[in-house]
Formats: C-alpha cells, sequence, structure tokens
C-alpha cells in the first residue's frame, strides 16, 4: 500500500476519503481553496495545500497547481473524488506520468466513458440494451429535427460530454426541440466540453437505477448491487435508496450482469457505476451512461454490502485484493441536504449559525461542513448525505423520518422540510414512483 | 423607479443589458450563478435600466442589481 494519498476535492467527498485514508495508516493531504480553509476536510487532514482563490478555475481545476501540491508533498497517490478532475483523462495521464497512482480507472476508460455517443455505441456492441437514439454527433437544428422525427417524440436532448444534469431537456414537439437544443448547446459550450449533442427516446414513466460496479486488480469485473436515484429535481438526484423498490428480482439479475458486462467492455478498474433507466411499466432497462469515478451516493452501497468502497479503490489501484460480500442485508436511504429552499430548490448559500448532526442506530452523516463554517457560492450546494439503514425499507423510512426530523440546521436553507415531506409522500412510502415524482410534488 | 434586488449570495456571471437601454418587462437583465447554478434576473417594469453590478462580482440577498425608470 501507498504512503501517502492527496485528496484532489473537497466539501463532504474529500473529508470521506480522508477518513479512511486515515483509518487505513495513510498520510492524507489535502487541498483547498482560500474560500474553504476552515472546513472540516482541511482541519481532519494531515497535510494541507492552499491552491488559490475560491474560483475553481483557480484552485481545484487547476490542473499545474494541483499536480504541483501532489509534487511539493511527496503524494504518492492521487483520489479525485466525484466532480472537478474525476472524470479527466488528461489530468489522470499527468498523474501518472509524474510517477504517482491514480486511485480510478484507466485513461482510455474514461476517454470512452465520457464521450456519451461512444459509450452508447460501445455498450450497444457489447450487447447492453440501449434506447433509441442517435449514434453521431447531432451538431446543428435541423440534423436534430430530422433525428427526433427518426426516434420519435418525446426525445431527451443532452450534451455528449456533459454531466450531472446541465443542459438536459425534455422535446415534446419540434417548438420544444429547438429550445432543448439551445439550451443544451449552451451547456455544451460553457462547460468546455464539445459541441456535440445526443437524441434518445425519452422514457415517460422511468425509474433511475444505477449498478455499482468494482473492477478488481485481477481483472474481473463484479456488481454490487443496485441504486435507485429516481428521486431526481433538475435532472439532479436527491434521494437515493438500494435495493430499488421499482425492479422484480429477474430485472435486477439482467441489469447487474449488463452491468459487469459495461465493465468488462472497457477494462474497467476500480469503483465505477453503470447507469440504467428502467421502464417500470415493462420492467424492461436501457444503459443510460457509465460513470467512471466514485459517486455521491456510495454510502447507500457501503450501508447494505457492509464495504468501505474508498478502501476497495485504494487496494484496487495498489494491486491488492478486495473481498466481495455474498448479497446485500437490509435496506438503506441517502437524502443529499442541499443548501436551498424547500420549495423551488433554489440556491440559499450562507453563514451556518447552528449545525446539529442526527445520530443513532442506522444513522450515518457525511458532511462537509460544521459550526461557524460557511456555505459559498461558488461550488456546489451539496452540504451532507444523511444516510439511515433498516433490516426493511419501512424501518429505513421510519429512521429517515426521525433523523431528518432531529438534523438542526441554520444559516444557509436547506431542503430539510423537502426530505421530510418526500418521507411522508404516497408515491415514496409504497416505493411506487419514477423520475417525475418531484414535479409531481411542485407542480 | 423600480429596483431590482439579487434573492441570494451569487456571482454576476453575465450582464446582457447595458446602462441606457430601454427594457421591457419580462427582458433577462442579468444572470447570477449561484452553486453551479444559472439565475436569470427578469425586469418586472417597462423603462431605462441602469446595471449597479458588473460580470464577476459577488451579490449578497438583497443587493441592488439594476434599477429601472
Amino acid at each position: 500500500m501507498f504512503e501517502s494519498v492527496l485528496v484532489a476535492n473537497r466539501g463532504e467527498i474529500a473529508r470521506r476519503i480522508i477518513r479512511t485514508v486515515k483509518t487505513m495508516g495513510i498520510r492524507a493531504i489535502a487541498v483547498h481553496s482560500e474560500a474553504d480553509a476552515d472546513l472540516p476536510f482541511v482541519l481532519e487532514a494531515d497535510e494541507v495545500i492552499l491552491l488559490g482563490p475560491a474560483n475553481p478555475a483557480q484552485s481545484y481545476l487547476d490542473m499545474e497547481k494541483v499536480l504541483g501540491a501532489a509534487e511539493k508533498t511527496g503524494a504518492a497517490a492521487v483520489h479525485p473524488g466525484y466532480g472537478f478532475f474525476s472524470e479527466n483523462a488528461e489530468f489522470a495521464r499527468r498523474v501518472t506520468e509524474a510517477g504517482l497512482v491514480w486511485i480510478g480507472p484507466a485513461p482510455e476508460a474514461i476517454v470512452q466513458m465520457g464521450d456519451k455517443i461512444n459509450a452508447r455505441n460501445l455498450m450497444e456492441a457489447a450487447g447492453v440494451p440501449v434506447a433509441a437514439g442517435t449514434r453521431e454527433p447531432v451538431t446543428s437544428l435541423p440534423e436534430a429535427l430530422i433525428a427526433a422525427e427518426k426516434i420519435g417524440y418525446p426525445v431527451m436532448v443532452k450534451t455528449a460530454g456533459g454531466g450531472g444534469g446541465i443542459g438536459m431537456g425534455v422535446a415534446v414537439d419540434e417548438a420544444s426541440l429547438e429550445k432543448a437544443f439551445d439550451q443544451a448547446s449552451r451547456a455544451a459550450s460553457r462547460f468546455g466540453g464539445e459541441p456535440a449533442i445526443l437524441l434518445e427516446r425519452y422514457i415517460e414513466r422511468a425509474r433511475h437505477v444505477e449498478v455499482q460496479i468494482l473492477g478488481l486488480a485481477d481483472g474481473t469485473v463484479v456488481a454490487l448491487g443496485e441504486r435507485d436515484c429516481s428521486v431526481q429535481r433538475r435532472h439532479q438526484k436527491v434521494v437515493e435508496e438500494s435495493p430499488s423498490p421499482g425492479i422484480t428480482p429477474e430485472l435486477r439479475e439482467r441489469m447487474l450482469a449488463a452491468a459487469v458486462r459495461a465493465g468488462e467492455a472497457v477494462g474497467y478498474r476500480g469503483a465505477g457505476t453503470v447507469e440504467c433507466l428502467v421502464d417500470a411499466d415493462k420492467q424492461d432497462f436501457v444503459f443510460l451512461e457509465m460513470n467512471t469515478r466514485l459517486q455521491v451516493e456510495h454510502p447507500v452501497t457501503e450501508l447494505v454490502t457492509g464495504m468501505d468502497l474508498v478502501e476497495a479503490q485504494l487496494r484496487i489501484a495498489a494491486g491488492l485484493p478486495v473481498e466481495i460480500p455474498r448479497g446485500t442485508r437490509g435496506h438503506a436511504i441517502e437524502f443529499r441536504v442541499y443548501a436551498e429552499d424547500p420549495k423551488r430548490f433554489f440556491p440559499g448559500p450562507g453563514a451556518i449559525d447552528v449545525w446539529v448532526e442526527p445520530s443513532g442506530e442506522g444513522v450515518r452523516v457525511d458532511s462537509g461542513y460544521a459550526p461557524g463554517t460557511t456555505v459559498t457560492p461558488f461550488y456546489d450546494p451539496l452540504m451532507a448525505k444523511l444516510c439511515v439503514h433498516g433490516t426493511t425499507r419501512a424501518e429505513a423510512i421510519e429512521r429517515g423520518r426521525a433523523a431528518v426530523a432531529a438534523f438542526q440546521i441554520q444559516g444557509p436553507k436547506n431542503n430539510l422540510p423537502f426530505c421530510a415531506e418526500l418521507l411522508d409522500n404516497a408515491e415514496f412510502v409504497t416505493g411506487d414512483y419514477d423520475t417525475g415524482l418531484v414535479s409531481r410534488m411542485r407542480p | 423607479m423600480a429596483e431590482v434586488r439579487a434573492e441570494m449570495v451569487a456571482n454576476v456571471w453575465k450582464v446582457l443589458v447595458a446602462n441606457g437601454d430601454e427594457v421591457t418587462d419580462g427582458d433577462t437583465l442579468v444572470i447570477l450563478e449561484s452553486m453551479k447554478m444559472e439565475i436569470p434576473v427578469i425586469a418586472e417594469d417597462d423603462g431605462v435600466v441602469t446595471i449597479k453590478v458588473a460580470e464577476g462580482d459577488v451579490v449578497q440577498e438583497g443587493d441592488l442589481i439594476a434599477t429601472i425608470d
């Protein structure tokens, strides 16, 4: 095992990675921006390097500064977390070229899966079901109109290089396609992605279900169950659970097998996620995309498998074996506690006056903040992940209600009232929901 | 005179109009960015606009963004 790990990230995920790194007796190195100097992940690291100003381009996304920090501290390995450089093949290459261990898949796998059109074609060739859609990048509105006609409305419009739901839109006719195409094009150019657009058949009553895979050091790929991420606002996840209450054991088996094939198709190493759309009525699924990194919602899988996925990532990167548990145990739910108002979900950063986390049996909180710290507008709104585990889904929901009620936050706006509302929503409680749930709750 | 104020802490990402421009109710004046979300700031009156912020500024909740006369 390597001597030290530099965590090239911030907030809750940097803190969570540092926790495991330190538990394994490895030196944990944090990098941070001026805005984040007081956050727990900085205080808890063994060594700290200030990168620069709050603007991510001058700190967390400044490749030279992050690589310089690794050199200066003598880091042996780099963990990218999620977001930032986690799916940046060039950064992965630069880390490796500097003689450090990259805790993630090979840069080639990142490239292959990063282009959504390429990934889709690759998956189709590997026998993984994909939705009807464009096989070549769409670069103009006339092309998009022809493609949509062929696929049949409604269609989902998204950027081939983007992520995190940014720029995604549904078009039901030619007029709305023009709008969705414009929105996706603007997002593509703005986030530095290639201005290529992808159109796919849109499933009306879809569940978003993803499979956690691990590519082991010996080359085998295993699936660690699924996560249902259908509670979304603006195409971004708010609540995730495992197992999914919306798929049959037969469908689960097929999805897990397809996810393993997807990983094998790119010779995948480390933790990855195969995202799928499930047609809840037909009990069928299609490949959506693969995320070549640790996911925000990985604690859900950790709670039902008893594994530490960050430890598994480190062991795989070091060429060591990982013990894979048989099956899963109980039910887990994660609530993303965002700094946003619970009605319109608009950002509400601010200084934290009161911060009291819930605790107790089956409760886990991964948070990036503490009393006296400030949630700034420079980064994503995730303040904490409140996770609950129970022997049954009903018990997990009950624990979720108590934990949400016990979580006290004053200062920034927060969506805990929305989480409480969701836990009393009939669709959610029965488990019979789809990705349209939040918009039905907020018409 | 109508005042347009920031609803939240945010960065001024884009200013879409210039001082002295004639704007109408519903026009987008400025696009703010907070926590990776774009928030358009819309005129709620017709008139001549004066912009009080510049691209790259950080505004606090309640800060004046523009006036419309």
